[in-house]
């Protein structure tokens, strides 16, 4: 259950997406839900993507598969897709045809309501076995079956359930049935859009144990979606925290975890409180998040930044490499230039050797907005 | 099967209460019914019992008790006696209501078959394509349905009957067959219907379509609907998938709508003169034939609710959800 | 009756970005109460018309519908320069009865759907907020007047009625309303039952605030766009019936009205014979007037389920604003990609 801090990413990734910008709406109405959005998905990794509501974190997932519903349209960037050496599918050329035979079989999703995404007309086991029907047509209808069997099983569930009909299960089994219908096809990328937000603790802590022995079984990437940081310590490989439609920050996992760049993941980081360790006191980010239609000008996030300089207010700052840091990425004045980073934000690395700089003495001004 | 059980009980107590207005509207209404209707049968003779028979029937000038004449009532319906057709010879209501019912039930009910299932295909139709030339169609549609079932036949019958003589203008079949399983008058029969069916499939149809489109657009923003398409279905199956679900409230509609689309058939049926019960029930009205007019009534809202009842059963067949009462 | 009639899901979430998009547009004026399509103004503007009609309309009849023009000539004629839209078979003018006719059918319309829309009102939502048993009664008092079939109702009720009764509008009216609440008060009391356990209702009522209060101040307020749409299809619903009563002849024929016109049309067998002067004209005023409300329910079911309006893609704007075009039609599951017209970006790919 633990994630791999010191596993080395592979040359090439299995999903990369560059400059991703979506809209909702055309024209002056449009809003602007991902602006230049980076990230990069490797395989056999689970790559966070984490922020609040109204982040475009959904947006962006969405985005990447076209199955963004209207008035969403994308309106720059690339999307592309490497399923195997020398494979290279672009997504967003892609017609309608040709995503229909990679979808599922390549890159499936599970959303955050089992209950709205399984049709309530159809049993279970008509849910599981469409897709079947669909990609592997030499499949016969008896081991169809058996295959859908087999996929309960893996979640844990009877097969006796196939017969049954969604309003007929529990929240937790709904979720597991849409894993299971999620791998069905052995994809290489299951998108997992807030797969456990609407359920108790308990349940959400036993479907990411069963993820994450999935994982080890099967292999495949996930883009984990939440708005909850504390859950992606679990599971994360790598980390991206967005912001009103931007990319903030892009880290391996304990990279960002124990040591943080950006204001906002600071902010996130301290808004929930460790089972274990010494008392401190919840900080919490002041403010709320911005009005798409409205944002402010240069950083999206300076109105509510401990760490605001002038800078902040004019020039949206890019998503760059910070001084020092290796294969993570920072959207932040702070880290740009000869400005003094805060000791908040200059933890050192983990598992590398202390930082030459010397850090600068106690008392950096924080001025608040 | 709670559910069931419990729509059949509301269907029966509807029809108890229908019964029961049936009973009434004659008594409560001004005026004397008996009278009326003897002034209409001058020149025949009126024997005692007849008179009997419409005082028991209308509730005027008996010495029994409101409650005995119901009884009563209800005694002759169980018995199928629904009293006497005066603009009919006298014959017995339930006979004269015999020969227009085969009629109206099989123009009423293959149109409303076909105009369902045209009209909700279009529905999905026209939701699935949302935004081409089809939408077009919407006020159109809305034209006709607003327009009054028997100006619609009105039209029929000047354009296709008169000006371009495809279709014979009214009746059932023409006067010199014979009646009978031979394939002329079988024709003939077909032949003559065509024209009332036309008005009224095209007359109800915009319901459905409206209806079914409004419902598949809803349907359509459904995550899975969205979950079909993220699987890489064909798109037939992903309409499918969608028009399953979209179709339960139309069920649910048509039970709404058989009372409209009986109108509606009524109507045409006076204005081709096709002799359904429609087309009696005018003339029942135009003699004073109160009893004719009143077990008319009965049969079509016992009708009505039968078909209500049939309706119900398809819902529950067609949604998991309602079969079982938690 | 059907079962199966869903409960409201309640709102759509705040955060729906779609539907963010349509209350930007519906902000910015383009139609605060309903939005300005085409097919809302249309409606409106001939729903106007008919009022006007019904006003002035007798007024401006050329002649009286009931005199017969003097000639020897025994067949309808068609129109000419003296009667515009030709004359009946008693060589009455068509176009004066045609104005006359409006007022009386636009009349009973309108009060059947006041008085049905007010007894829908009373019962549904008396039913969806109370609750219990008095729900369940008025539900099925409800249920029982929607299967009931309404036009043989009201022929029997009107076919027993003496033809005196038959001439008074507001009676008319009144008896056409009492078939016709049913619908709409079932629609009203789901739509209460659902309001009813919001949050915003449910602290009223802990406050202490009388029922009448919640009912006046929270619960209406927010079914005034059903309210309005009812009382639309129930004017539509009017319109249709009494054509057909007086199509029937079952109110006084003497009493002019469209339905009328047609009564007298069939009766000479127009249609047969080919005069379309005579019956295409009433009926062509019921089919508009109908049409009118019609499209005006579309323009309401639009903003009850803001999804039904056409998504914010529109073609002349992009063009406009020399931006990429989206396609003609969303397809779902494709989002569109619109790269905006211009030098194209070059990214170096790793």
């Amino acid at each position: 259950m633990t994630a791999n801090p010191g596993r080395p990413a592979p040359a090439e990734p299995l999903l990369q997406v560059s400059g991703l910008r979506v809209d909702y709406g055309i024209g002056a109405d449009a809003v602007h839900a991902v602006v230049d959005a980076d990230l990069e998905l490797h395989r056999g990794e689970v790559l966070g993507l984490a922020g609040e509501s109204g982040s475009g974190k959904s947006t962006l997932a969405y985005a990447i598969t076209r199955l963004l519903r209207a008035p969403g349209v994308i309106t720059g960037g690339d999307v592309l897709f490497r399923p195997a050496p020398g494979d290279t599918v672009d997504l967003l050329t892609a017609d309608e045809d040709g995503l229909r035979v990679l979808r599922w079989s390549q890159i499936s999703v599970v959303m955050q309501s089992a209950m709205n995404a399984l049709n309530p007309v159809l049993s279970i086991g008509a849910q599981l076995t469409d897709v079947l029907q669909a990609h592997e047509p030499d499949m016969g209808p008896a081991r169809r079956k058996e295959r859908a069997a087999e996929l309960l099983g893996l979640v844990g569930i009877t097969a006796d359930r196939l017969s049954s009909y969604p309003h007929e299960l529990s929240g937790g089994m709904r979720q597991r049935v849409m894993i299971a219908m999620a791998l069905a096809l052995q994809p290489h990328i299951v998108i997992m859009d807030e797969p456990t937000t609407a359920l108790d603790v308990v349940t959400q802590r036993e479907i990411l144990e069963e993820l994450s022995t999935l994982r080890e079984q099967l292999g495949f990437a996930v883009l984990f979606i939440t708005h909850d940081l504390s859950l992606l310590i679990e599971i994360a490989d790598s980390i991206a925290v967005m912001y009103a439609g931007r990319l903030v920050e892009r880290a391996r996992a304990s990279a960002l975890f124990r040591a943080p760049r950006h204001p906002y993941t600071l902010g996130l980081l301290s808004s929930f409180p460790p089972l274990h360790g010494p008392h401190r006191q919840l900080a919490g980010i002041p403010g709320s998040p911005p009005d798409l239609r409205q944002l402010p000008a240069g950083c999206v996030f300076h109105p509510r930044c401990p760490y605001v300089m002038e800078r902040c207010r004019t020039d949206t700052p890019p998503l760059r490499e910070p001084a020092g840091g290796h294969g993570r990425q920072v959207a932040c004045w702070l880290h740009e230039g000869s400005v003094l980073v805060p000791p908040d934000l200059a933890r050192p690395e983990p598992g590398a050797a202390a930082s030459p700089t010397p850090t600068p003495a106690p008392a950096v001004t924080r001025s608040r907005p | 099967m709670r559910v069931i059980s419990r729509r059949i009980a509301f269907y029966i107590l509807t029809a108890v209460a229908a019964v029961t207005v049936d009973f009434f509207i004659p008594r409560v209404m001004p005026g004397n019914p008996v009278d009326a209707v003897l002034a209409n049968m001058q020149g025949t003779v009126v024997t005692q019992s007849t008179r009997r028979a419409l005082e028991l029937q209308f509730g005027s000038g008996t010495t029994e008790g409101l409650w005995g004449q119901y009884i009563h009532f209800w005694a002759n319906i169980l018995h199928g006696d629904l009293g006497v057709s005066t603009s009919n010879g006298m014959a017995s209501v339930t006979s004269v209501i015999r020969g227009a019912l085969p009629w109206t039930l099989g123009l009423v009910g293959t149109a409303t078959v076909i105009s369902f299932g045209l009209g909700t295909l279009l529905g999905v139709l026209v939701a699935w394509r949302r935004g081409s030339w089809l939408d077009q169609l919407l006020p159109v549609t809305t034209f006709f349905q607003a327009a009054p079932y028997f100006f619609l036949a009105f039209l029929a019958v000047d354009l296709f009957a008169t000006k371009l003589g495809w279709f014979p203008p009214s009746r059932a079949y023409g006067q010199l067959d014979f009646p009978g399983f031979n394939w002329t008058y079988i024709s003939d029969v077909l032949d003559h219907a065509l024209l009332p069916a036309l008005t009224i499939v095209v007359a109800s149809a915009a319901g459905w379509i409206v209806g079914m489109r409004n419902v598949m657009i809803t349907t359509m923003d459904e995550d899975y609907v969205l979950i079909a398409q993220a699987k890489g279905l064909p798109r037939r199956r992903v309409i499918w998938y969608a028009a399953r679900n979209a179709i339960l409230p139309s069920v649910s509609g048509l039970s709404l709508a058989i009372g409209f689309v009986v109108s509606g058939a009524l109507l045409t049926e006076i204005v081709f003169s096709y002799p359904g019960l429609g087309f009696l029930m005018l003339s029942a009205v135009g003699q004073s034939d109160f009893a004719l007019l009143q077990g008319i009534f009965l049969v079509i809202t016992l009708a009505v609710l039968a078909a209500n009842l049939a309706a119900d059963f398809v819902y529950v067949f067609l949604d998991p959800r309602v079969r079982q009462e938690a | 009756m059907a079962i199966g009639i869903t409960e409201d899901r309640g709102g759509t979430p705040v955060t729906d970005p779609a539907l963010a998009v349509a209350a930007t547009a519906a902000r910015r004026g383009r139609g605060m109460r309903l939005p300005r399509s085409a097919k809302v103004l249309t409606g409106l503007g001939m729903l106007l018309f008919f009022l006007v009609l019904a006003i002035v309309g007798p007024s401006l009849a050329p002649d009286n519908p009931a005199a017969s023009a003097v000639t020897n000539v025994a067949l309808p004629q068609p129109p000419s320069a003296a009667h515009w839209l030709g004359t009946t078979q008693q060589q009455q003018d068509v176009l004066s009865q045609l104005l006359t006719g409006g007022r009386s059918t636009i009349l009973v319309a309108f009060v059947a759907g006041l008085v049905a829309t007010a007894i829908s009102i009373g019962v549904g939502v008396t039913a969806g907020y109370t609750g219990g048993r008095t729900d369940d009664l008025l539900s099925m008092l409800a249920n029982f007047f929607l299967v009931m079939p309404a036009l043989p109702l009201l022929i029997v009720i009107f076919g027993f009625l003496p033809r005196s009764g038959g001439s008074n509008d507001l009676l008319i009216g009144l008896i056409i309303a009492i078939t016709g609440w049913a619908w709409g008060a079932r629609v009203l009391r789901v739509q209460t039952l659902s309001l009813r356990n919001r949050d915003y209702v449910e602290s009223a009522r802990l406050i202490g605030e009388r029922g009448w209060r919640i009912i006046g101040f929270e619960i209406l307020p927010n079914l005034i766009p059903i309210i309005a749409s009812s009382f639309l299809f129930t004017v539509l619903y009017g319109v249709g019936t009494y054509t057909a009563l007086a199509f029937l002849a079952l109110v006084n024929p003497n009493h002019w009205s469209w339905g009328g016109m047609l009564f007298y049309a069939q009766v000479s067998n127009a249609e047969v014979s080919g005069y379309w002067w005579w019956f295409i004209p009433p009926g062509l005023a019921v089919a508009l007037m109908g049409t009118s409300l019609a499209l005006l329910n579309f323009g309401i079911d639009e903003f009850i389920n803001p999804r039904l309006r056409a998504a914010g893609l529109s073609r002349r704007r992009a063009k406009k604003a020399g931006q990429a075009v989206p396609p003609r039609r969303f397809v779902l599951g494709v989002t569109p990609v619109l790269r905006p017209s211009g030098p194209a970006r070059v990214r170096s790919l790793p």
